[in-house]
C-alpha cells in the first residue's frame, strides 16, 4: 500500500467515526485508537498522539456551537479544568513508565465503560435547591435556556466532582481521548448538573484537557503528520456532517450499533495487550 | 434586577466571542492542514508508510523552530504540523482570552483560577516533561 491509497482509506475511517461519533454522542475519538491499532497496524504510540489531535479539533468545533447557545457552564468549566489539566500532564508523564500493552488493556476497559454508559437510561439528578458553600463561593450555580424558559440549577458535591474529573484528567493524559464518559459521569451523577449543561461543559473542557498533555506528546514525538492529516480532516468533515444530519436520524439504533462496534474493538483491544501484540 | 440582566449580558456577548475564536482556530487549522498535506501526498504519495514500529517523527517536527524552520522550506510534513500546533494552540488560546474576559468582568476569583490553568500547561509545554 503507498501513503497515498493509505492516506484516502484512513480518511474515510476517520469521516465514518467522526459521523457516528457525533451522531450518538460518543465523541469520535474513542474509535480512532482502535481504528489505528487494530486495522492499520500503527504502534500504539502514534496512535495516542493522532487521537489526542483529533479529539481537540472535534471538542473545539462542536464547543463553538454549544457555548454560543449559552448553555455552557463556563465558569464551572474553568475550575474544574485546573483538575482536568493536572491530572492529564500526570497522565502524560505516567505514559513513559507504562508498558503499551497495559495502556491497550486499561484503554479497552475505559472504551467497554463508554459504550456502557450511553446504554444506560440517564435520570436528571439536577435540582434548584441545594446549598453547597463552596458552590456558592466559587460562582458554579447557573441558569440554562430552554425552550419553556431559563432554568435555574445548583451544584452539589464540588470536591467530589473535582476528584473525579482529576481522574478523567489522568486517563485522558495516558491513553489520548477525551474521556467524555468519565467527566459526563461526574457531572452528572456527582455534582447534578442538568444534561445538557454537562454534556456540553465536558465537551467544552475536552480541548484544553487534551492540549494539556498533547503539548508533551508533541515533544516526544508521538504526533506524526502523516496521521493527523487525515484523520483530523476526516474527524471534523464527518461531525460537521453529523451535526447536519442529527435532526432527522434514528438515534437510537445506531447507538446500540455503533455501541457494539465500540465494545468489540475494546475487547480485541484487551486480547491484543494481554498476548503483547499491541 | 437591572443589574442581573447587564451581567448575563456581558456573559453572553464573552460566550459569542469565545465560540467565534474556537471556530476561527479550528478553520484556520484545518486548511493549513490540507494545504500541507496536498504538498505531502504530491511529493511522497508513492511511498511506503511505516508506523508499525515507533521511532518518533523525524527530528525537527517536534519543536517550534523545527516545524517553522521547514515550513519556510515548503515542506509538507512541516506544514501540516504547523497547522496541528495551531490546533492545539486554540483551547489554550481560549484560556488566555478568558483571563482577560474575567478581567473585564471584575472577577478576580475567576482571574486567578484561570491563570492557574494557564500556568498548568506552560508547565507542561516548557518543564521538560518529554524526557
Amino acid at each position: 500500500m503507498t501513503i497515498l491509497s493509505f492516506t484516502l482509506i484512513l480518511l474515510l475511517g476517520a469521516f465514518l467515526a467522526g459521523l457516528l461519533g457525533s451522531l450518538t454522542g460518543l465523541g469520535g475519538g474513542v474509535v480512532i485508537i482502535p481504528l489505528l491499532t487494530l486495522i492499520f497496524h500503527a504502534d500504539i504510540r502514534y496512535a495516542i498522539g493522532t487521537a489526542l489531535i483529533a479529539s481537540i479539533a472535534t471538542s473545539s468545533g462542536s464547543a463553538s456551537a454549544y457555548v454560543k447557545e449559552g448553555i455552557t457552564n463556563i465558569r464551572l468549566g474553568m475550575f474544574l479544568e485546573i483538575a482536568t489539566t493536572t491530572g492529564a500532564v500526570a497522565g502524560a508523564l505516567l505514559a513513559v513508565f507504562m508498558p503499551t500493552h497495559i495502556v491497550a488493556i486499561i484503554f479497552g476497559c475505559v472504551l467497554i465503560f463508554s459504550a456502557l454508559t450511553s446504554f444506560k437510561k440517564k435520570q436528571d439528578h439536577s435540582t434548584e435547591s441545594g446549598n453547597s458553600k463552596l458552590a456558592e463561593r466559587l460562582r458554579l450555580n447557573s441558569s440554562y435556556p430552554t425552550p419553556t424558559g431559563i432554568v435555574n440549577y445548583k451544584v452539589h458535591h464540588v470536591v467530589g466532582g473535582y476528584f473525579m474529573m482529576l481522574f478523567a484528567g489522568v486517563m485522558s493524559g495516558l491513553l489520548g481521548i477525551g474521556s467524555g464518559a468519565l467527566k459526563v459521569l461526574a457531572m452528572d451523577n456527582i455534582m447534578r448538573i442538568p444534561f445538557k449543561v454537562s454534556t456540553t461543559t465536558s465537551n467544552f473542557m475536552i480541548g484544553v484537557t487534551a492540549a494539556a498533555s498533547a503539548v508533551v506528546y508533541l515533544q516526544r514525538g508521538y504526533v506524526s503528520p502523516g496521521l493527523c492529516m487525515p484523520v483530523v480532516l476526516g474527524v471534523l468533515a464527518g461531525a460537521f456532517a453529523g451535526s447536519k444530519i442529527l435532526t432527522r436520524a434514528n438515534v437510537k439504533w445506531l447507538r446500540i450499533v455503533f455501541s457494539l462496534v465500540i465494545s468489540f474493538l475494546a475487547i480485541q483491544m484487551i486480547y491484543n495487550g494481554i498476548t503483547h501484540k499491541l | 434586577m437591572k443589574q442581573l440582566f447587564s451581567k448575563y449580558l456581558k456573559d453572553k456577548d464573552i460566550q459569542q466571542i469565545i465560540g467565534k475564536q474556537l471556530r476561527i482556530g479550528v478553520v484556520l487549522s484545518s486548511i493549513i492542514v490540507f494545504i500541507g498535506g496536498v504538498i505531502y501526498l504530491i511529493r511522497h504519495g508513492h511511498e511506503q508508510p511505516n508506523y508499525s514500529t515507533f521511532t518518533g517523527v523525524r527530528e525537527g517536527l517536534n519543536h517550534l523552530t523545527g516545524i517553522w524552520q521547514g515550513v519556510l522550506e515548503n515542506k509538507g510534513m512541516n506544514i501540516i504540523q504547523l497547522g496541528v500546533v495551531l490546533l492545539i494552540a486554540t483551547p489554550i488560546f481560549r484560556i488566555a482570552f478568558s483571563v482577560i474576559a474575567f478581567l473585564l468582568e471584575k472577577d478576580y476569583l475567576y482571574v486567578c483560577l484561570t491563570l492557574i490553568v494557564l500556568g498548568i500547561i506552560s508547565y507542561s509545554m516548557l518543564g521538560g516533561l518529554a524526557g
